[in-house]
């Protein structure tokens, strides 16, 4: 088959309960949205794992770069005083 | 790239590995350990998606209503994993029509135990106690396998699988605690299915050529002797609950062991079947290439649709 005539990849979300984000689940090929979110339902919903679907084409999806991890990610670890766990809090202090 | 940065990053490709950090899709990695990926991945894809063929067999002729529904979900469960592990595949850069005709071509390989036929209603029983419970002792450690998209994979793949061992253990303890023609119903089906249940483990240690490099980079967790050996103490027990006979007369329990004494396999048959000499090895992959040569207009046309339908919208 040319690849042209090949289903398009896309990535699919779901949102378990009302109340908590959509999580990425898995991927499939469809050959529109609408055929991508009945598939979705068949593959990734036969137990009730979810009340809502989105899907997206996975070319439009832009990650970063692994290899920038360290740079990208490295200066929120230097931070520390971000975190309460930085600041001492006297004892008997409670609820802070 | 130099020859020295590509040793350095192997180290790195390791030291991630041996501290348990998953491997990523985009993340750097071996060409070696990205090609084991692509065919044991691929390989488990066919598996499931040919293991559709067996039962398929006895859908229409499940004996009751309830056993049909539970065949059919069962049945849809192997395609779901099908499609799990083909997108699993792809993310290693598998390209997936690719993929699926080496199957069709006869160049990848599946799982040989779906190269035996479903004779009776009683296979339905062996195959879902057997060779899904055997498929859950391999599929369990892959959940920690080191690729993460292959590993999130089989989490979902062992939640569904637990009900398809529980659905053929009860067809097989339903028909052993049955009429004298049920019981040797059940027997066979479990004399056919048992050895080449114990062959899916694969050659064993001695002979398996990927095992020691597949345990250092954490894709597999236990040797195919090990798992065969759990799967043989696991079962021998839920034989002689419902009341049938393992056909090996060398079995025994062994105290130092902890574990039972199993008969020599057949390795002549499991080398037979791999080959491609299996009672159904033409009748499956054939029975796979026509699904896709008739099913072709279908993806045309609904790819031609899909296109007709955005041009419209943009125009």
């Amino acid at each position: 088959m040319e690849k042209s005539k090949e289903w398009p990849l896309w990535e699919v979300f779901i949102r378990s309960k009302q109340g908590l984000n959509h999580k990425h689940v898995g991927s499939l090929r469809a050959s529109d949205a609408t055929m991508a979110i009945k598939n979705a339902r068949d593959v990734y919903t036969r137990r009730s794992e979810g009340i809502s679907i989105w899907v997206v084409p996975s070319n439009n999806i832009t990650a970063s770069d692994p290899n920038n991890e360290d740079s990208l990610f490295e200066p929120a670890q230097s931070k520390v005083y971000r975190h309460p766990t930085f600041y001492d809090v006297p004892d008997g202090i409670s609820h802070m | 790239m130099m020859e020295i940065d590509i040793k350095e990053l192997e180290k790195n490709f390791q030291k991630k590995i041996d501290k348990d950090i998953r491997i990523e899709p985009n993340d750097w990695m071996p060409d070696a350990y990205r090609k084991t990926l692509i065919r044991q991945i691929s390989q488990h894809a066919h598996s499931e998606v040919v293991g559709m063929l067996p039962e398929g067999n006895w859908i229409t002729r499940a004996p009751n209503l309830r056993r049909k529904a539970v065949l059919l979900a069962k049945v849809q469960d192997e395609a779901g994993h099908g499609l799990y592990l083909y997108s699993a595949a792809e993310t290693l850069g598998a390209d997936r029509e690719q993929t699926i005709d080496d199957l069709h071509s006869g160049k990848a390989k599946y799982s040989s135990i779906f190269n035996y036929p479903t004779l009776s209603w009683a296979d339905m029983g062996a195959i879902g106690w057997l060779v899904d419970g055997a498929a859950i002792m391999n599929q369990v450690p892959l959940c920690r396998c080191s690729y993460g998209p292959y590993a999130r994979a089989m989490v979902r793949v062992c939640k569904e699988e637990s009900f398809h061992q529980r659905q053929g253990f009860e067809i097989m303890t339903k028909l052993a605690a049955g009429t004298q023609a049920q019981k040797e119903m059940a027997q066979d089906a479990f004399n056919r299915f048992w050895w080449p249940a114990l062959m899916m483990f694969g050659p064993s240690d001695a002979d398996s050529s990927h095992t020691e490099q597949s345990m250092n980079w954490k894709i597999k967790r236990h040797t195919n002797d090990e798992l065969r050996q759990m799967f043989v103490d696991a079962t021998v027990p839920q034989a002689e609950l419902i009341g049938l006979t393992i056909p090996d007369k060398d079995l025994k329990w062994n105290e130092a062991k902890d574990g039972y004494d199993y008969g020599a396999i057949n390795w002549d048959e499991f080398w037979q079947v791999v080959g491609g000499n299996g009672p159904c090895n033409k009748e499956r992959v054939d029975a796979r290439r026509k699904a896709k040569d008739d099913g072709k207009w279908v993806v045309e046309a609904a790819m031609a649709f899909a296109q007709k339908r955005s041009a419209k919208k943009s125009a």
